[in-house]
C-alpha cells in the first residue's frame, strides 16, 4: 500500500501465476485445489450434453429406483431417470443463480460501501444501521421471505440471495476504506487537490480490490448453499431442468425406501462445488491478508 | 462507561434495529411487487372472495394505515390473522416456538462442544496429521448443505440401523395437549422423586459456579453460600411443588420444550424419549455450526498455548487436560460467547431446513408449511418472530459479554 497501483498490477495481486502459487505453501495449494474443483464442475456442466450417457430428463416408467448398476452407474430416481446424467447436467441452475447473485451483490454492495464510508457522518451511520439490521437477520429466512414474494425462477432466486449478502460486502469494504482513508498517501492526494472520485477510484479501490475478491469467492459458497436451501423449501426453479437441489428434495421422499443413491450423489456434488469456492476463499484470504499469516 | 450506561445504550440501540427489521419485513410482504391476496388465490378468478379477504385482513386500507395497524398490532402481541382460516397467527406461532427454541439450544450446545474439543485438539497437534484432519472437517462443515447432512444421518441411524426415530418430536401418545401436561404418577415413590429433583438445582448451582469462576476467578465464602442457598431453594421447590402437581394429575405450567418439561416433571422415561427425538436434528445443526467454533478455538488456543502462564502451569506439574481446558481455554471463552451470539442467526436459518428435514414441528416448519399454503400473513408473522428472536438473543449475549468482560465497561 505504498503507492497508488494501476489497474494492471491490481489484477496481478489477486491472480498470481500457478507456478508462484505452488511456492506459497498451504494457501497456494488450497487455491489450486479449489480452482480445480470449481473448474471441474463448471466444465462438466458445460459439456453435459456431450458427456451424459443418457438424456437426464428421459422418464423410464419400467425402471424406477434402480440401484447403481452397469447400465445406470449411479442408479435411477423414482421416475427411472438416470442419476449419472442428472448429476452431470444438474449444476447449471446452481451456477447460474450463484454467479448472478454475486454479480448483483458486487454491483450494489461495493459502491454502497465505498460511498458510505467515504461520505461518513449521518449518511454512513444510517447505512450502517440498515446494513447491520439486514446482516443480523437469519439470512436464509430473509431469502425465503423475498423468494416467496417474488416467485420462483433463476433471477428471483438470485435476487433474494443477493439481498441477504449485500451487507457482507458493505461491511468488509467499509472497514477497509476506513483504514485506507487514514493512510498518508491518501492524505497527500487530498492535499494535492485530487477530486473525491479520483481518490476513490485510483487510490482506494485498488487497495480494497483484494478484499472484494475474497468476499466474493467465499460468498459463492454461501450463495450455492442458500440456493440449495431455497430449492429444498420448494422455492427453487420449478421447470423441468435437472438440478442437484431438486434431486435432493425429491430424494427426501424416497429415503424410507432405502434408495440412498438419489440423495447421496447430488449432495456430494453440491459439497464439492461449495468446497471449491470455500477452499479458494481460504487460500486467497490467507495470501492477501498478510496480517493473518503466522 | 459504566455497566449501567452501557446496558441502557445497548438496549436503546436495539429499538431502531428492530424497527428497521419490522419495516423491512413489511416492505417485502406488502410493498414488493406481488399482491399477497392475489398471490394467495393464484388462478381463482373470484373478485368477491378476494375483496372479502382484503376486507377481513385489513388489506383494503391505504398502505400507511396497514403499516400503522401492523406496528400497533405487534406491540399488542397481535401478528394478524391467517389467510387460511382467519385464526390468529400469534397463537400458532406461540405453540410452535418452544420446539424451535429447544432445538436451537441443543444445537448450540453441541456445536460449541464439538467445536471447542476439536479446536483444542487441533491446536495441540498444530500442523500434525490430526490437525489437518480436524481442519478438513471444519472446512467441510462450511460447504455441506445442512439438510443433506440431516438426510444422511436419517438414512444411517433411522432408516438403516433403526436406532433413532426418523423425525417428529415425540410419540403421538406422548404429545401434550396445549400447555397442559397430563401427569401420571412415576413408577417410583417420593424418595426417588426427591433425589431426581436435585438435578435442576445442581444445574443452576453449576452455572453460578461457572460464572463466578470466569468473572471473579476465586470463590469467596459469600458466593459459595449464595450458590448453595439457590441450590437448596430450587431443590425443595422442585421436589414438593413437582410432587404436588403429580398428585393433582396435571401440570398447567409447561415450557413446551419437551426435554425441559420432562425434567420439570422429573419423568425420566419421557426425558429419554424426548432426547431420542432430539438427538438427530440437534446433531445435524450442531455439526454444521461447529466449524466456526472449531476455527475460533483453534486460532485462539494456538496463541494462548504458547504464553508464559501456560508454560508455568505445566512447569508446576498440572495435568495436560487441566492446563488446556482449565487454564488456556478460559482465554477463548469471551470470543466464543460473542461468536455464539453472531452465529445464532445462522443457526435459525439452518433450523428452518433441519425442521423440514426431520418434520420437527417448530417455527421453521410452520414457515415452510405456510409458504406451501401461500398464507402470506402467517409468513410475515413467522419472519417477524424470527427477527425479534435474533435481536433479543444478540442483546442478551452482548449484555452478558459486558457483564463478564470488565474491559467493555472502561
Amino acid at each position: 500500500m505504498q503507492k497508488p497501483e494501476t489497474k494492471r498490477s491490481m489484477l496481478s495481486t489477486v491472480v498470481p501465476s500457478i507456478r508462484s502459487l505452488t511456492k506459497r505453501g498451504l494457501a497456494g495449494w488450497l487455491i489450486i485445489l479449489g480452482a480445480i474443483l470449481v473448474t471441474g464442475v463448471v466444465l462438466m456442466t458445460a459439456l453435459s450434453p456431450w458427456i451424459s450417457p443418457h438424456n437426464p430428463s428421459t422418464i423410464n416408467i419400467g425402471l424406477p429406483l434402480q440401484s447403481p448398476s452397469d447400465s445406470f452407474p449411479l442408479g435411477t430416481d423414482d421416475l427411472g431417470r438416470d442419476m449419472l446424467s442428472r448429476i452431470i447436467s444438474g449444476g447449471s441452475i446452481m451456477l447460474q443463480v450463484s454467479i448472478l447473485s454475486v454479480i448483483v451483490c458486487l454491483i450494489i454492495g461495493v459502491p454502497l460501501g465505498l460511498f458510505s464510508s467515504y461520505a461518513g457522518g449521518v449518511i454512513d451511520k444510517t447505512f450502517c444501521l440498515i446494513m447491520d439490521s439486514v446482516y443480523a437477520f437469519p439470512g436464509l429466512v430473509l431469502a425465503i421471505a423475498i423468494a416467496a414474494m417474488l416467485g420462483t425462477g433463476v433471477v428471483n432466486m438470485a435476487l433474494s440471495i443477493a439481498v441477504v449478502y449485500v451487507p457482507s460486502y458493505f461491511r468488509v469494504i467499509r472497514s477497509q476504506v476506513l483504514s485506507i482513508k487514514e493512510m498518508s498517501y491518501v492524505e497527500a492526494a487530498n492535499a494535492a487537490g485530487a477530486r473525491n472520485h479520483t481518490i476513490l477510484s485510483q487510490y482506494i479501490l485498488p487497495n480494497v480490490f483484494p478484499s472484494i475478491v475474497v468476499v466474493a469467492t467465499v460468498n459463492f459458497a454461501d450463495a450455492i448453499l442458500t440456493a440449495a436451501g431455497l430449492t429444498f423449501i420448494g422455492l427453487g426453479v420449478t421447470i423441468d431442468i435437472p438440478d442437484w437441489g431438486y434431486d435432493l428434495t425429491n430424494g427426501r421422499r424416497l429415503l424410507a425406501s432405502g434408495s440412498w443413491w438419489v440423495i447421496t450423489f447430488p449432495g456430494i456434488m453440491i459439497i464439492l462445488l461449495a468446497l471449491g469456492f470455500t477452499l479458494m476463499g481460504e487460500g486467497l484470504s490467507e495470501l492477501l491478508n498478510p496480517r493473518l499469516e503466522q | 462507561m459504566t455497566l449501567r450506561s452501557y446496558v441502557i445504550s445497548r438496549i436503546l440501540l436495539t429499538i431502531p434495529m428492530v424497527f428497521i427489521l419490522l419495516t423491512m419485513v413489511f416492505a417485502i410482504i406488502r410493498v414488493l411487487p406481488g399482491d399477497p391476496v392475489l398471490l394467495h388465490f393464484e388462478k381463482v378468478e373470484n373478485p368477491q372472495a378476494i375483496e372479502e379477504m382484503r376486507r377481513r385482513l385489513g388489506l383494503d386500507k391505504p398502505i400507511w394505515a396497514q403499516y400503522f395497524d401492523y406496528v400497533v398490532g405487534l406491540f399488542r402481541g397481535d401478528l394478524g390473522k391467517s389467510m387460511q382460516d382467519y385464526s390468529p397467527v400469534a397463537e400458532q406461532i406461540f405453540s410452535a416456538f418452544p420446539a424451535t427454541f429447544e432445538l436451537a439450544i441443543f444445537a448450540m450446545i453441541i456445536a460449541v462442544l464439538i467445536g471447542i474439543i476439536s479446536g483444542v485438539e487441533a491446536s495441540k497437534a498444530y500442523n500434525k496429521p490430526q490437525d489437518h484432519v480436524i481442519r478438513v472437517f471444519g472446512i467441510v462443515t462450511y460447504a455441506i448443505p445442512v439438510f443433506f447432512l440431516g438426510m444422511i444421518l436419517q438414512m444411517i441411524f433411522a432408516v438403516q440401523l433403526h436406532w433413532l426415530p426418523v423425525g417428529g418430536r415425540t410419540y403421538p401418545t406422548m404429545e401434550p395437549a396445549g400447555l397442559v401436561i397430563p401427569l401420571s404418577p412415576p413408577p417410583w415413590g417420593f424418595a426417588t422423586h426427591f433425589l431426581l429433583s436435585s438435578i435442576p438445582g445442581l444445574v443452576i448451582f453449576a452455572i453460578c459456579f461457572g460464572v463466578t469462576r470466569v468473572r471473579h476467578r476465586r470463590f469467596t465464602r459469600k458466593i459459595v453460600l449464595v450458590s448453595l442457598a439457590a441450590l437448596l431453594f430450587v431443590w425443595i421447590l422442585w421436589a414438593f411443588a413437582g410432587w404436588h402437581y403429580i398428585s393433582i394429575g396435571e401440570l398447567r405450567i409447561a415450557t413446551g420444550m419437551y426435554t425441559a418439561d420432562s425434567i420439570l416433571e422429573a419423568n425420566l422415561v419421557k426425558f429419554v424419549q424426548a432426547s431420542r427425538y432430539m438427538l438427530l436434528p440437534s446433531l445435524t445443526l450442531g455439526l454444521v455450526l461447529s466449524g466456526v467454533f472449531l476455527r475460533l478455538t483453534r486460532s485462539n488456543m494456538f496463541e494462548t498455548l504458547r504464553l508464559d502462564f501456560v508454560t508455568a502451569a505445566r512447569a508446576r506439574g498440572l495435568r495436560e487436560s487441566t492446563v488446556t481446558y482449565g487454564y488456556a481455554l478460559r482465554n477463548a471463552f469471551l470470543p466464543i460467547l460473542t461468536m455464539m451470539g453472531l452465529q445464532f442467526a445462522t443457526l435459525l436459518g439452518g433450523a428452518v431446513l433441519t425442521e423440514t428435514t426431520f418434520s420437527w414441528p417448530g417455527l421453521g416448519r410452520y414457515l415452510v408449511d405456510r409458504i406451501n399454503f401461500r398464507d402470506y400473513t402467517a409468513i410475515q408473522g413467522a419472519i417477524v418472530v424470527f427477527g425479534i428472536f435474533v435481536a433479543i438473543v444478540s442483546l442478551v449475549v452482548d449484555l452478558l459479554y459486558a457483564y463478564l468482560d470488565p474491559r467493555i465497561r472502561l
